[in-house]
């Protein structure tokens, strides 16, 4: 069988390269698809614990359910900003978007 | 080695290595599409783990409508966006650097927690995993409230979306 540690490894290291796109990218939508690797990685720990714990107990499968919606939503109204701001701008450059910048 | 284990292992390396893809490459469009290969092995993941009814729901909901959203998202903002300079902010070496200590940080912590080389118990026998999990959803001393606080934010989510990117003009 396969040890638990190796799954819990897999997805710190899916959650550093999805948080080394966060921090690097420098267009809006690539910022959104590190988030995504990131809810990934958080959704394998949760599935993980769920079948090594207790497997009658289902808090771990239906927090990841809850975790799809929250990604889900996230993508819809993060892709809806940067449509719209890049309609007003024209621009998807994060650097870029420094309208609030004091 | 038995053979599960080295299925595992040839879908890390394909996670790992298409979410290096999905980070550095330069077309976005390219980035979408290693996305939606690293979503395919979490989905394998999730059937090699047993949890069959999220396998499919990943494959659905992720690779089918997130992928895609990511898909157009980029087609609607594409411009020049291939040609204009780096795709990479000039602090990179230093995200990467914090990127790894992350790494090292959790990695630690697991060598020192000891229920890190535990192996999964066999399902009770007649253990039916999907209708335990639908049960446990719409079971109101289980989690009902989460399941319905979960449907309102979607709710909210897209009607919010629908009112940013609707066009006044």
């Amino acid at each position: 069988m396969i040890p638990l540690s190796w799954f819990l490894i897999l997805s710190a290291a899916l959650f550093s390269i999805g948080l080394f796109g966060v921090l690097s990218r420098r267009n809006a939508v690539a910022i959104l698809l590190g988030i995504e690797l990131m809810l990934n990685a958080a959704n394998i720990n949760l599935v993980s614990f769920w079948r090594y714990g207790d497997v009658s107990l289902m808090a771990g499968q239906v927090f990841a359910i809850i975790v799809f919606a929250v990604a889900a939503s996230e993508v819809a109204v993060g892709l809806a900003l940067v449509i719209s701001v890049y309609r007003r701008r024209n621009t998807v450059i994060a650097d870029e978007l420094d309208l609030l910048k004091w | 080695m038995i053979a599960t284990q080295i299925f595992f292992l040839i879908t890390g390396l394909v996670i790992l290595g298409s979410a290096l893809m999905v980070v550095t490459t330069r077309n976005l469009i390219h980035a979408a599409l290693w996305l939606i290969v690293t979503l395919f092995g979490v989905a394998v993941l999730y059937a090699i783990l047993n949890a069959s009814f999220l396998a499919v729901v990943q494959v659905v909901v992720y690779i089918g409508a997130i992928a895609i959203l990511f898909i157009f998202a980029v087609m609607l903002t594409h411009k020049e966006m291939r040609d204009r300079g780096p795709q990479l902010n000039n602090g990179w070496w230093l995200n990467a650097i914090i990127s790894l200590l992350t790494f090292g940080g959790l990695f630690w912590m697991l060598q020192s927690w000891s229920g890190v080389s535990k192996t999964a118990a066999d399902f009770p026998s007649g253990f039916d995993a999907v209708g335990q999990l639908g049960r446990a959803l719409i079971s109101p001393d289980a989690f009902v409230l989460p399941f319905e606080v979960a449907s309102v934010l979607l709710l909210a989510a897209l009607v919010g979306a629908v009112y940013i990117a609707f066009n006044r003009k």
